[in-house]
């Protein structure tokens, strides 16, 4: 988890989206335990509390799971919940910008559709 | 829990207004930000919460006591400037020796490991000190004072990048180790704005922003895209900061909600940029308004 923050986005929605890449990638499976909030504090150097916002961000939603003194793991389902999420955002997030800018420079999408084809 | 509460505090040094009706609470232990232009009255107050000289008029009280002249106060608060912390004549262990004597929470382990850390000679005076040992020596004596409100007014002057980001790890461990109320007083906002929970902006010695740093990224929106479309949607809001260049405008917005942006860019500035667009001296000339 070495990659570096950006100014693009809220610091605590980063260090949520490095440890759901993590998951994603498989780096990290169920019921690993995941560094504590002080070390992610000192590894990006920011405050404990931004930290502990990202990862509660994951905690609500059952990607991450706290056990009381021993510190937080990887869910059993986190993986799947994040493929759905990511899934679900990649047409907005990958596609769109690229239909934009093809649409913008004169790209028609045939020429699209063989460069996917001949990348598979 | 440590709390400094600020009610119309004034600070005049005879003609000079340096806080003009300051009223703010800071309470928590938390990394605190303050923030200014040079002048706005940082280091007035700073030296206020460590008893070096009483305010004007108003109230200023730490836990509920005045710091002035109260010695059960100021042994709970650690003032490091960027000047004049110690007695030139005095060779670094003995400000040490002092410094434990004084601060009742003084870690004398974690002293001896910061003079390594920054590689200090003990013996050597203070005014032998070239400026960045100096800083590092009072780095160190604010880290290890543990004191409950520890202060950090510009600390690294003549201290290298290297350092100044040894400095950052350390405020973060010393802070994890020992919560506590720590205020750091930066002109390197980019440098260390990641460390900040609070952020609080002085301006023409008066409050002009106090906000959790989330906030501060939160509250803030930066417009991109044609000029007509940017003015429309944008048109009586609280603009801080506007620029055109090639039909295209962009516009930071504070404090306002825009739900649809429609074909405009949004992105996002860091509180340095919005620290500039906040306090920058032509914001006001232009007839916008920098009051939030």
């Amino acid at each position: 988890m070495s990659e570096r923050l950006n100014e693009d986005q809220p610091i605590f929605q980063q260090i949520a989206e490095l440890i759901e890449t993590n998951i994603a990638e498989g780096e990290m499976k169920a019921n690993d335990k995941i560094p504590s909030t002080n070390e992610f504090a000192k590894h990006y150097q920011i405050n404990p509390a931004t930290a502990a916002k990202g990862i509660n961000l994951l905690v609500d939603q059952e990607i991450i799971y706290k056990k009381r003194g021993v510190g937080m793991f990887v869910t059993e389902n986190a993986k799947n919940i994040i493929l759905k999420k990511r899934k679900s955002h990649f047409f907005d997030q990958y596609v769109k910008p690229m239909l934009k800018e093809a649409e913008r420079i004169g790209i028609n999408k045939d020429q699209l559709i063989s460069w996917i084809g001949e990348n598979k | 829990m440590m709390e400094i509460k600020a009610v119309n505090v004034r600070k005049q040094y005879q003609k000079e207004v340096a806080l003009d009706d300051l009223t703010i609470t800071l309470e928590g232990n938390k990394i605190i930000g303050l923030l200014g232009k040079n002048g706005a009255g940082k280091t007035t107050l700073m030296r206020l919460l460590a008893g070096h000289f009483s305010n004007s008029s108003g109230q200023l009280t730490i836990d509920n006591k005045s710091p002035f002249n109260n010695y059960p106060v100021l042994r709970e608060v650690c003032l490091i400037m960027e000047s004049n912390n110690f007695h030139e004549k005095f060779r670094v262990k003995d400000i040490l020796n002092i410094s434990a004597n004084f601060y009742p929470n003084w870690d004398n382990e974690y002293a001896n490991h910061l003079v390594n850390v920054f590689r200090l000679n003990i013996n050597q005076k203070a005014k032998t000190l070239s400026k960045g040992m100096y800083s590092a020596l009072g780095i160190i004596v604010g880290l290890a004072s543990n004191a409950s409100l520890t202060i950090f007014d510009e600390p690294y002057i003549g201290l290298d990048a290297s350092f100044r980001s040894t400095f950052y790890d350390l405020l973060l461990e010393t802070y994890q180790n020992n919560p506590r109320m720590i205020i750091l007083s930066t002109h390197l906002i980019d440098e260390v704005s990641r460390l900040f929970e609070e952020v609080a902006i002085l301006h023409e010695g008066k409050l002009m922003l106090h906000d959790t740093a989330d906030n501060f990224e939160r509250k803030h929106l930066i417009l991109t895209g044609s000029k007509e479309e940017v003015d429309q949607l944008t048109s009586g809001r609280n603009i801080i900061h506007s620029s055109s260049i090639m039909g295209q405008k962009t516009v930071v917005l504070y404090n306002e909600d825009i739900t649809d942006s429609g074909n405009l860019k949004v992105s996002k500035a860091s509180l340095q940029e919005l620290f500039v667009y906040l306090t920058k001296e032509e914001v006001n000339k232009n007839g916008t308004t920098n009051q939030i």
